[in-house]
């Protein structure tokens, strides 16, 4: 499978208040191929976020390298063509609206790459279909509800044309029903149109819906597998701050109180049919 | 005594195109002591509400009373003194810290009322202790420097030392990783249980607002659409949660689950010790009689 992402021994550092060096990323290696869908947790101030903006060179690595399709962030020639590999959402949706009307910002990253206005027309169109916000292009954003905003600002992403997508906790500002909304329109997005997918989360329950799941904590990558097999291992994911999904939890609980269950459980309907077969 | 919402409408922008109605004949006691947990999906009007309580917004029409004294009456001193009585924590109260050191930082609203300094040292000191920042340590830090709940249980702090009665906290945990968050609320119970200050807490988290919340007010539509024990509205059939844009607790869609497949549990309990010990005599029990 072609590499989508190739992250070699990555150091970001930084000064802390007492004026020491820090490493905000530690020797960090990552390989991600294309049409992967993959989650990073860790707590706050674990290096997800500096990670996820070294991924369309917003920020470049002190030390080794990352790789966009191929191409070394470190070089300024590849920088448009890596930022419009790798599309980037934000936590804050109202931060990343800037017209009045949703279909003219939808337009706006098009335009600015001085696109024909019959491909940007299209382009919109087809943005919004994907993120199911069609019958809202003539609305003003601002009174959209924030799952309705999230999805206006992947779609202004989409219309770019991205191989990639990056979201940096999109849903932490929603409510349960606009998280929902957002996470199932990235897995179809993912699952339709082969988009790689990038989904930096505290909500274990999204981490779920992924392929594959990097742990971090303290600058370093310290898991990195399939959703089952990282929340299987309860005890060092609390270690870390972290949470596993309520399943796993009571899946872990049982059989420490001597219940045969299989390993891997991460899901309600998992935990039931192992339970109640 | 206690803050008393009667007939509250609130209009946006009224009389321009974008005039937006945000409450609708809100009536609403909130007594001292009480812990109440505020849900609903965005935009519902839940922010709107809570600006209310402590007269950050005047009702377009109706009243609101903090102690039988109207807060938009003739006298400005009970406004001003509500704004003391209600504290209030906005989303994201770290972006309002400005002071160079965390002291000074938790010290602005305590100073404002004129306190002496003794007594604003010794209660940045209690503040900062509530919210787990030792003065100690953290003191004399800047608040720029820390991490973003550290940040932000500062900025809790700086209300926390206006000594209110009613404690109103607009999704304190936002963004926050799960240690973070755990250790928000258990600061907050803490001060809870402690100083018996009432807690108005607007959060997307439900799995919190069932363990906390004694009492629930769910929005919708601008307006007061449920008000009672959560575990009765989780367990209500009629009521869709989905259409306030509000989910269960995990732990209680796993039971109701595990019900559906005849497993005989209780499905009101939260605590993940107590669901799976419940599974363990609930599969005892099938095991018995499928012998």
């Amino acid at each position: 499978m072609t590499t989508m992402l190739q992250i070699k021994d990555l150091c970001h550092s930084y000064r802390n208040e007492m004026g020491d060096t820090m490493l905000a990323l530690d020797h960090v290696n990552l390989n991600i191929s294309q049409g992967e869908f993959v989650a990073v947790i860790g707590r706050n101030g674990s290096g997800k976020s500096t990670l996820a903006k070294h991924l369309n060179a917003l920020l470049t690595p002190d030390s080794g390298e990352c790789l966009v399709i191929g191409m070394d962030t470190r070089n300024s020639n590849f920088l448009w063509d890596i930022r419009q590999s790798v599309g980037m959402v934000f936590q804050n949706p109202d931060n990343q609206i800037v017209a009045s009307l949703v279909e003219e910002d939808v337009a706006f990253g098009p335009e600015n790459l001085g696109l024909h206005s019959k491909e940007i027309v299209q382009r919109v169109e087809a943005a919004l279909k994907m993120v199911g916000m069609s019958d809202y292009r003539q609305h003003a954003p601002h009174l959209l509800s924030g799952g309705q905003k999230q999805r206006v600002a992947i779609a202004g992403v989409l219309a770019m044309k991205p191989r990639c997508l990056v979201l940096d906790e999109p849903t932490a500002m929603l409510d349960p029903v606009g998280r929902m909304e957002v996470l199932e329109a990235v897995c179809k997005l993912h699952r339709e149109q082969g988009i790689t997918v990038v989904f930096i989360t505290h909500f274990m329950e999204e981490a779920v819906a992924a392929g594959r799941v990097v742990v971090m904590n303290e600058g370093k990558i310290i898991l990195d597998g399939a959703p089952a097999d990282v929340f299987s291992k309860v005890d060092l994911i609390r270690s870390l701050g972290l949470d596993v999904p309520i399943a796993a939890d009571i899946a872990e609980r049982l059989r420490q109180a001597g219940i045969e269950l299989p390993a891997g459980i991460i899901r309600n309907e998992e935990l039931a049919v192992a339970l109640c077969p | 005594m206690s803050i008393i919402l009667e007939s509250v409408c609130y209009t946006y922008l009224p009389g321009t195109p974008y005039r937006r109605e945000a409450l609708r004949d809100i009536n609403l006691t909130i007594e001292p002591g009480e812990f109440i947990g505020i849900i609903g999906h965005t935009g519902s009007g839940k922010s709107t509400l809570i600006q209310h309580m402590n007269g950050l917004l005047q009702p377009s029409s109706g009243k609101v009373t903090l102690d039988g004294k109207n807060l938009h009456g003739k006298k400005n001193e009970t406004l001003k003194s509500a704004r003391q009585r209600v504290g209030m924590v906005f989303q994201y109260p770290e972006h309002q810290l400005f002071e160079e050191t965390v002291f000074d930082d938790v010290a602005f609203g305590p100073r404002n009322l004129g306190l002496d300094s003794e007594e604003v040292a010794s209660r940045v000191e209690a503040a900062l202790h509530c919210v787990g920042l030792p003065a100690a340590d953290y003191a004399k830090r800047s608040p720029f420097r820390l991490s973003g709940g550290q940040m932000r249980r500062v900025a809790i702090a700086g209300v926390i030392a206006l000594q209110p009665q009613y404690l109103v906290l607009d999704e304190p945990s936002a963004g926050l990783d799960p240690r973070g968050r755990d250790e928000i609320y258990e600061q907050i119970m803490q001060l809870y249980d402690s100083t018996g200050m009432a807690v108005v807490l607007v959060t997307h988290n439900m799995e919190d607002v069932a363990r906390m919340a004694k009492r629930l007010l769910v929005m919708n539509q601008n307006s007061i659409e449920f008000d009672g024990k959560p575990i009765d509205l989780f367990h209500d059939t009629k009521i869709n949660l989905h259409d306030y844009g509000v989910s269960l607790p995990h732990v209680t869609a796993l039971l109701k689950q595990l019900r559906a497949r005849g497993l005989d549990l209780d499905d009101t309990l939260l605590d993940a010790g107590a669901v799976s010990k419940a599974i363990r005599i609930a599969l005892q029990q099938m095991r018995n009689i499928s012998c």
